[in-house]
């Protein structure tokens, strides 16, 4: 801002001084080109409380060590790229403030589990986005609007897949979930809430054909509940609750 | 047309592929590009991202489009509103198509999936945004179809669901660092792109008949900024450094409503809904400077506002250095079901609850008018008038210009699905009788040698440092207000980081995500392109839309009806900017509209 509009007569507020602390991160490292296995790494930062964890890992690659391995894209939890695992839980970095984790202690963060471990807190994603196409996500309508008009959607129909369509695809639930970890042929609870998303909504016709594929050995029936989903959810959406729909929509043939 | 990514010869360590059209980005402008070229040629998106990762998905409140579901309405209101939300600075047969073209764009959304919300009626729902009015400014209208507010969000979901379906080949985390030109009877054409692969630290070569450009916007030149950590304006940078120009750099625009410190934007939909800002009085300053639509004033008019209030004492909080977001008349049920996600922002971030207490906002960097110059058929232009055959650009890295000055609400998602689907149809039907044009040798020669001189450069400037003092100095001096000498700083600020650039130095070394590699060469875009605004925005003394100049306050239509072209010619490391710098003029476009005063 230029001084031209500064009026001179305003007092000058007192800057607040907001405290930092020091914080240790411990973070489990991993270069492919180098390293063997796996090795937690201690980094201490100088933190606010209402920094994010995302704030702590640039500070380290921007002032200590460049060669921290992450994603990051929008920062405030919108476009899924930063899961991880902080203090053994899934969530994203960009929305996990300092203040909420115990600093007592140190942090612990790793990458999310159960797809392969490329580098640092990179994964794999690619099986991840395999079995979200698998579940055919699109509306696929067995009838045409008239040319340039809008499909008729009562409010109460729309809400009915509301939740599900929060999905970021970031992989927090996928990757938080048991049965996952120990068979990654299973669809995963993300793959699940895409096709929720559209086997609920009133514009489609294709609920047969992915109620279908998720009556697969390795589709819904996989699921024991464990609600770590649900849980790891950044988003909020009930994903152990859409699961569930998916099951009974499968008993009952239809939505 | 979908074909096996895997499909590539491999020559000296770089990788060849051959598509007839490559789209770099895949955001909403690249994916909506995608699903008009897909179907009809064989096309590549690359992206540096994983596509549902693009800053489209940040986007919240809206899409404009004269659907008249709620209220009266038409398209020739909101191509007015257009063009005097741009300042008169639109090329009008632009905005005419945009706003044309909307209502077909929304109800494309709309079949391909998009859940909006819904009227009682069950058709698509409108909002209220800044800017946005019935009859020519006489009330604001309800033009913004939204999903809750995560519009943008439903549609990059949208586009990349209808993208599976096609079947569209995707090249994700694969960073574009060059275009190829060829000389084609004296004249430089695109042959093709050369782009890092991030994963493995390899590089390919894209041979192609058409390139589109979505690569989207810059706000990482400045520090406070609703923009992705990623937004460093990659595409217009490599479009500049080919010595083609870009258009009207000076015009960002800064979201009033960003958290205060952080910048995460809090949709405009708010004041569509009926939020109220103020000052730490409480006053709603707003109905001082604009009577009739009071909040919801352009964005360009109510961010100097709010900054205005700050600067004369007026601002909120302990440093008095922000205004208020009044959304406690509102109810926790309009919140929680038409603004859930900003709602949880300022819960998340500042710990303030929406439904209870005033949230603390101020302006924000939020989107590039300008950029590479295109007309309305998507082609980029390399003077005034002549278009590169086979290159496109849609979306926030082009300037068509539909914004221009200052950008209505809800009009950029609206421009990536127009422009997008323009850009991807006119490519189809070039890539028809077009011929693939032969490579030079060794074609991924330059970004080569770039990567391997980060890498070993042991000069020791830190990427973070000075990309931290770039962005300072922005904000400081560059932002909602400027004048000849705030500009003049920052001039010399940026050429000595250039000059630093040059012993910039990794520490990671390797080739597997060198995301330390990747950052270096991000900050030289981001110093390139904020070379350009500052340069521009000093050669404009006057005040119009989102460039505000306090030393020349007035909008000056003699001397600056005009669009600014800028054109790199000469050495591009030489110590002054006019050195290297060449500013020309573009005429505005005007069909219906003669310039007026611009009251709200």
């Amino acid at each position: 801002m230029s001084t031209a509009v500064i009026d001179e007569a305003a007092p000058a507020p007192t800057p607040e001084v907001i405290e930092s602390f020091t914080v240790t991160v411990i973070i489990r490292r991993f270069d492919p080109e180098v390293d063997e296995q796996p090795k937690w790494v201690d980094y201490d930062v100088e933190m606010f409380a209402t920094d994010r964890i995302l704030d702590a890992l640039h500070k380290i690659k921007w002032e200590q060590d460049g060669s921290l391995t992450f994603r990051r894209s929008c920062a405030h939890g919108i476009c899924g790229s930063d899961a991880m695992r902080i203090n053994g839980r899934n969530r994203l970095a960009c929305k996990t403030l300092i203040k909420d984790l115990d600093i007592s202690k140190p942090i612990y963060v790793e990458a999310i589990k159960g797809l392969p471990l490329e580098k640092d807190l990179i994964v794999d994603m690619d099986p991840f986005f395999e079995s979200f196409r698998e579940v055919q996500p699109f509306l696929i309508p067995s009838s045409k609007p008239g040319a340039g008009k809008e499909r008729i959607q009562s409010v109460a129909d729309r809400a009915r897949f509301d939740d599900t369509t929060k999905c970021i695809l970031c992989a927090a639930c996928t990757s938080s979930c048991p049965i996952f970890w120990t068979d990654g042929q299973y669809f995963g609870p993300a793959a699940i809430v895409n096709a929720h998303r559209f086997i609920f909504d009133s514009r489609d016709d294709a609920a047969k054909v992915r109620l279908d594929i998720l009556n697969d050995q390795e589709g819904v029936w996989r699921c024991r509940t464990t609600f770590n989903c649900t849980d790891a959810c950044p988003r909020g959406i009930q994903v152990t609750q859409a699961i569930a729909e998916v099951k009974q929509a499968i008993m009952r043939g239809k939505p | 047309m979908t074909q096996d990514p895997s499909d590539s010869t491999i020559i000296d360590g770089v990788h060849y592929h051959q598509f007839d059209i490559v789209i770099v980005g895949a955001g909403g402008a690249g994916m909506r590009a995608a699903i008009e070229a897909g179907p009809g040629a064989r096309t590549a998106v690359i992206s540096k991202l994983y596509p549902t990762r693009s800053h489209t998905g940040a986007a919240q409140g809206g899409m404009a489009a004269a659907l008249a579901n709620v209220e009266e309405d038409s398209w020739e209101w909101h191509t007015f509103d257009t063009v005097k939300g741009g300042d008169y600075l639109v090329d009008q047969d632009a905005a005419e198509i945009l706003a044309k073209e909307a209502i077909d764009a929304v109800i494309d959304l709309e079949n391909m999936g998009l859940p909006f919300n819904r009227t009682p009626e069950g058709k698509i729902d409108q909002r209220r945004f800044g800017g946005h009015t019935s009859d020519h400014g006489k009330a604001p209208v309800r033009r913004a179809c939204y999903a809750a507010d995560r519009t943008g969000h439903m549609i990059l979901q949208t586009l990349f669901q209808n993208c599976v379906r096609l079947g569209i080949n995707f090249f994700n985390e694969f960073y574009v660092l060059d275009v190829i030109m060829s000389d084609v009877d004296g004249v430089e054409q695109p042959a093709g792109v050369v782009a890092y692969e991030l994963s493995t630290g390899e590089l390919h070569v894209f041979h192609s008949k058409a390139i589109i450009f979505a690569t989207g916007g810059f706000g990482k030149i400045f520090k406070t900024t609703s923009n992705a950590h990623t937004l460093t304006g990659d595409g217009v940078g490599i479009i500049w450094r080919k010595k083609l120009p870009l258009e009207d750099m000076e015009f960002f625009q800064f979201h009033p409503t960003g958290l205060a410190g952080l910048g995460i934007l809090l949709t405009e939909g708010a004041r569509g809904e009926g939020a109220i800002l103020r000052n730490a009085s409480g006053e709603r300053f707003m109905e001082r400077y604009a009577p009739t639509i009071k909040d919801l004033a352009p964005r360009d008019i109510v961010a100097r506002c709010m900054v205005k209030e700050v600067a004369e004492g007026r601002g909120a909080g302990p440093n008095k250095d922000y205004v208020y977001l009044d959304c406690t008349h509102l109810g926790a049920e309009v919140l929680e079901t038409k603004l859930p996600d900003i709602t949880e922002f300022a819960r998340t971030y500042l710990g303030v609850d929406p439904v209870t207490e005033p949230v603390p906002v101020m302006p924000t960097a939020h989107y590039a008018m300008g950029g590479i110059p295109t007309n309305v058929k998507a082609e980029v232009l390399r003077d005034n008038t002549t278009v590169v055959p086979g290159l496109y650009a849609a979306g926030e890295c082009a300037c068509v210009s539909v914004h221009g000055s200052n950008r209505l609400g809800t009009n950029s998602l609206l421009d990536i699905n127009v422009f997008g689907k323009r850009a991807g149809n006119n490519a189809v039907e070039y890539v028809q009788t077009a011929e693939f044009l032969p490579l030079p040798e060794d074609p991924a020669k330059e970004v080569r040698e770039t990567i391997e001189g980060i890498r070993a450069n042991a000069g020791g400037e830190r990427i973070a440092v000075l990309r931290r003092e770039l962005q300072e100095q922005m904000d400081m001096k560059a932002q909602v207000f400027r004048t000849d000498e705030s500009l003049a700083e920052v001039t010399e600020t940026i050429h000595q980081l250039r000059d630093r650039y040059r012993n910039i130095s990794v520490q990671d070394k390797g080739r597997r995500y060198n995301t330390d590699l990747l950052e270096a060469v991000e900050l030289g875009f981001l110093l390139d392109l904020a070379e350009v605004v500052v340069f521009s925005a000093r050669n404009r003394k006057e005040s119009r839309g989102g460039h505000m100049r306090d030393d020349y306050p007035d909008r000056d239509d003699e001397n600056y009806m005009k669009h600014t072209m800028a054109y790199l010619t000469g050495d591009p490391l030489s110590s002054d900017a006019a050195d290297h710098i060449r500013l020309d003029w573009k005429p505005v476009v005007m069909t219906r509209y003669q310039p007026m005063e611009r009251k709200y």
